[in-house]
């Protein structure tokens, strides 16, 4: 059997790859967001991983839970990228400095 | 049987890993979002490996079937110019690959030695097992007030991101019901003298 | 008897109670409605007082009775293990200063109408002596110590508010200032006395405290390292500190002389006959923790007996005629003091009693002068007034004749009980007080007959309008001063056996019988017939016999021989004048030192420290900071996001490395 902590490296690895890829992006704002569903496919598996060795579903109960709250967070997320593309044209990522008083 | 599982388990992660790392580097951002999806067909499966099929296809329909399909439709539909959506992409791979392998060591070293990471291997998954009727189970009894919140939260959602795109434009014509009952009798009909002055 | 028949149905806490807050309700009557009433706002606030002093003889018959009563009545808060009570201790020395507080109080209030009619702050007058009255009495029926500071403090501040009555005066202003400011000194002192029986004891509570004292025989404390000094004689001299404070003695004092800025019921009531008497009550009151420390007693007895002859000393120097009178308060609160000192409670309370009244007499005697004089208060510019005003002559007579001494007047007997004790007393310093208190004996006389000579008799030397309209007082001005007159005649011969001996005031004190003097003179009792013809062959008799006669001598036959010793001993006139340099001192050593200090913190402190370094400092070291930091500030979200993420790197390494 797969060791346990051979999955939680998994979840790692694909941790530091939506890290580094929040990082590389610096024009495309979706890929930022494509980088964020990729940390909480890691944190995903990491419940999964612990539920199933710890033999408690609990831990796929808030993976559920997870998923739902990324479902919202995706769709109002584009739904902002949408109104700000009308607004502004672009969606680079340094144009984005709205937020400078 | 269990060389099997093991296999399974290095194939699915070494593609569900590859295709993260082509979704964050693809030039083009309909290739990453393909990828993504493949991404996310990967950890389907892992998630089966595991026991969790419910999760795991739930990952499908919910992800690849509408998040994905969201994403594919924005895309699109945005007029985005790739040309200018890669230029200084390498500025700041270094930063963020050392704070990557920084993060990735540590994480490594410490499910390496930590207890956490040497639980026994539970036994197989008996044939018969449902995982749906567990979850279900637990989800409608004793976590029947947070689903029913997770469902407000949807619904808030798809409200809000319609608000958020909605859309009215001055040009076009359109019926105001409420107006049209609410409307007096003096805006619409005015009487005149038409008598006019005598011979 | 008969009009205090309905009284015994009521629940004695019920007349406790009214005691103090009718004075009250009168002084809000008379304070929020004064605007309303005018002329009439004197009606409540004698109907308070009036009611209260007939509740206070109905008290004192209670307690001659045997019917005391000690407890809370209400909590007011409670601090943690501390509960704060309102609570009564009505026992003979309670019930003494109740009738003594009321009856002056009652007689100023009615002598007021007479003094202040036309005064703008009528009803607030009104307001304040009521008030001081009802603070007194809180102070008087308290049954522990929060409650007694209550009253101290409450009757400090209108004692401040009736000094500067007369606001629009600078002279009252600044002297109601340093009444405040110097009886700061003193209450600090009282406070940390308390705060220092509330750490020994753990309690507030008279009787909690009283119980504990026997424990407490022995401990030391150690303030300056390898002195250990006993517990008790630091929380007796604390709290002395307080009475000196109240009371006026040395060097304490320099208030009470500027207090007369005040209007003269004022000087009667409160600088006069209650307030000062305050500190005498204090130590009375505590006589259980007094009488542990010798040490404590003997530099009472010392501070008394000092007071007693040097304050009386300025008062020969004096040309206001209220100041000398002043004068001779704190001389005859340093007799009372003295007597503290000794372990003679009792004759200090006696004395408190009588000296109330013939005080009150007199100031308010000497008041009906002012006013007929059109508020001249210059003894030199007066004279002859004898003719015009008899009732104020003859009263301030019997007033006189009591402060000097003279029997049978009511100062004779508690006066010449107190130096009696003094001298049985064996006290470190005792034989030195006693001398002083001997010699205080001819100064009293002299300066009172001075003043007394100079007012009544002799030339007419007021100009001639004010001599036209000189004229006797209405009789709400005479009526208190005969009210007053009777007891200064009458109080000492009735009032030594019960009260100066102690046989009524005993189950309130507490005396060791190592020094109980008046026990010692109480012994050889004979009668007070026996006393007055005892006192007739003794020292005080005859040196205040000789300062009336010296009085005379020099302002009645020979007008030149003041002159003359003025001039002869011109130097020791000098130091008198000068009163010894208090004032002098306070003003160089405190006030500008006060000064000094201020200014160098104003400086230093505030514009230097505070203002330039913390307050524009810290707008600088903002602003400064702000400068570069806002650079970080650029408004990328992927900016913020990058620190998050180090931010949790870094803490991911921390833990591995210090906390794994």
């Amino acid at each position: 059997m797969i060791p346990l902590s051979h999955w939680l490296i998994l979840g790692a690895l694909l941790f530091s790859i939506g890290v580094v890829g929040i990082f590389l992006n610096r024009k495309n704002v979706i890929i930022l967001l494509m980088a964020i569903e990729i940390l909480l496919l890691a944190v995903n598996i990491n419940f999964v991983a612990f539920s199933r060795y710890l033999g408690n579903l609990q831990g796929q109960i808030f993976v559920f839970f997870v998923l739902t709250v990324a479902a919202a967070e995706a769709a109002i997320g584009l739904a902002i990228l949408v109104v700000y593309f009308r607004n502004r044209r672009s969606i680079n990522v340094e144009d984005i400095d709205d937020l400078r008083g | 049987m269990m060389l099997t599982t093991t296999v399974l388990f290095y194939v699915f992660s070494a593609v569900l890993l590859l295709s993260a790392l082509l979704v964050i580097t693809a030039r083009n951002p309909v290739y990453s979002a393909l990828y993504l999806v493949l991404a996310f067909f990967n950890a389907a499966a892992l998630f089966l490996l595991l026991g969790a099929e419910f999760l795991g296809l739930i990952l499908i329909l919910v992800y690849v079937g509408a998040v994905m399909v969201l994403f594919l439709f924005v895309v699109m539909m945005l007029d985005i110019n790739l040309e200018r959506l890669k230029e200084g992409f390498l500025r700041y791979l270094p930063l963020g690959l050392a704070i990557a392998i920084v993060g990735v060591l540590e994480m490594v070293a410490v499910f390496w030695t930590a207890p956490i990471g040497r639980v026994p291997a539970p036994g197989p998954i008996s044939a018969n097992a449902d995982n749906t009727r567990a979850l279900g189970e637990l989800l409608y009894t004793h976590y029947l007030y947070p689903f029913e919140i997770a469902a407000v939260i949807l619904l808030v959602a798809i409200i809000a991101a319609i608000a958020l795109t909605l859309r009215r434009r001055p040009d076009t014509k359109s019926q105001v019901v409420g107006k049209q009952v609410a409307v007096a009798v003096r805006e619409r009909l005015r009487m005149v003298d038409l008598r006019g002055p005598k011979p | 008897m008969w009009i205090f028949d309905w009284l015994h149905g009521l629940p004695p806490i019920w007349v406790y109670l009214l005691i103090p807050l009718a004075p009250l309700a009168g002084s809000l009557v008379a304070g929020l409605g004064g605007w309303f009433l005018r002329e009439r706002a004197h009606w409540a606030p004698i109907a308070g007082v009036a009611f209260a002093l007939y509740l206070a003889i109905f008290v004192l018959l209670q307690v001659l009775h045997g019917q005391t009563f000690y407890g809370d009545v209400y909590t007011w808060a409670v601090f943690g293990n501390l509960p704060v009570h309102i609570g009564f201790d009505i026992d003979s020395l309670t019930a003494v200063m109740l009738v003594v507080v009321t009856f002056v109080s009652l007689c100023v209030h009615v002598y007021t109408i007479g003094y202040m009619h036309n005064d703008p702050g009528y009803a607030r007058f009104f307001s304040y002596i009521a008030l001081f009255t009802f603070s007194m009495l809180m102070l008087v029926m308290g049954n522990n110590f929060l409650q007694l500071f209550f009253g101290w403090e409450a009757v400090g501040l209108v004692s401040y508010l009736l000094i500067g009555f007369w606001f629009t005066r600078e002279s009252a202003n600044q002297a109601s200032l340093k009444a405040f400011l110097v009886n700061r000194v003193g209450d600090f002192g009282f406070l940390i006395g308390i705060a220092a029986i509330y750490h020994y004891c753990g309690s507030l509570d008279y009787r909690t405290v009283f119980a504990m004292v026997p424990s407490l025989v022995g401990q030391t404390v150690t303030i300056i390292p390898g002195h250990p000094w006993s517990v008790l004689t630091w929380i007796a001299i604390l709290l002395f500190i307080g009475a000196m404070g109240k009371s006026a003695q040395v060097p304490l004092h320099v208030w009470l002389p500027e207090s007369m800025e005040g209007p003269t019921p004022i000087s009667a009531l409160i600088h006069a006959a209650t307030m000062v008497t305050a500190g005498i009550f204090m130590v009375s009151r505590m006589s259980p923790i007094y009488e542990q420390s010798a040490t404590a007693l003997s530099v009472i007895l010392i501070i008394g007996a000092i007071t007693a002859l040097f304050m009386g000393l300025i008062g020969l120097v004096q040309n206001d005629i209220k100041r000398i009178i002043a004068y001779s308060t704190l001389s005859q609160l340093g007799y009372m003091t003295a007597a503290l000192g000794a372990s003679a409670f009792s004759a200090a309370i006696f004395h408190l009693m009588t000296h109330a009244f013939f005080k009150a007499l007199l100031f308010l005697a000497a008041g009906s002068v002012i006013h007929a004089m059109q508020n001249e208060q210059d003894i030199r510019k007066m004279g002859g007034l004898r003719a015009h005003m008899p009732i104020t002559y003859l009263t301030f007579l019997v007033g006189g004749l009591a402060l000097s001494g003279i029997p049978p007047f009511a100062g004779f007997f508690s006066k010449d009980l107190i130096i009696e004790a003094v001298g049985e007393s064996s006290l470190t310093g005792a034989t030195f007080a006693y001398v002083l208190l001997v010699l205080g004996a001819l100064v009293t006389a002299l300066y009172t007959f001075r003043m007394f000579f100079l007012v009544f008799h002799g030339k007419k030397r007021m100009d001639e309008h004010t001599q036209e309209h000189l004229h006797e007082s209405p009789w709400v001005i005479t009526g208190p001063l005969i009210a007053l007159g009777i007891p200064s005649l009458l109080a000492g011969w009735f009032f030594i056996a019960p009260v100066g001996l102690g046989g009524f005031l005993d189950s309130s004190l507490q005396i060791r019988a190592q020094w109980n003097t008046i026990g010692e003179i109480a012994a050889h009792w004979q009668g007070t017939g026996a006393f007055l013809v005892h006192g007739l062959e003794s020292w005080p008799f005859w040196l205040a016999i000789l300062g009336i006669a010296l009085a005379a001598w020099f302002y009645l036959l020979h007008d030149g021989v003041p002159a003359a010793l003025n001039r002869l001993l011109a130097p020791f006139t000098w130091v008198l004048r000068k009163k010894y340099g208090f004032d002098a001192f306070n003003q160089l050593v405190f006030v500008r030192g006060a000064l000094l200090f201020g200014r160098r913190f104003w400086h230093w402190g505030d514009e230097a420290i505070i203002d330039g370094g913390m307050v524009n400092g810290s707008a600088r070291l903002v602003a400064r900071a702000a400068l570069s930091w806002r650079r970080l500030q650029t408004g990328y979200i992927y900016h913020y996001a990058f620190v998050m993420i180090i931010g949790l790197v870094l803490f991911m390494t921390y833990f591995m490395i210090w906390r794994g």
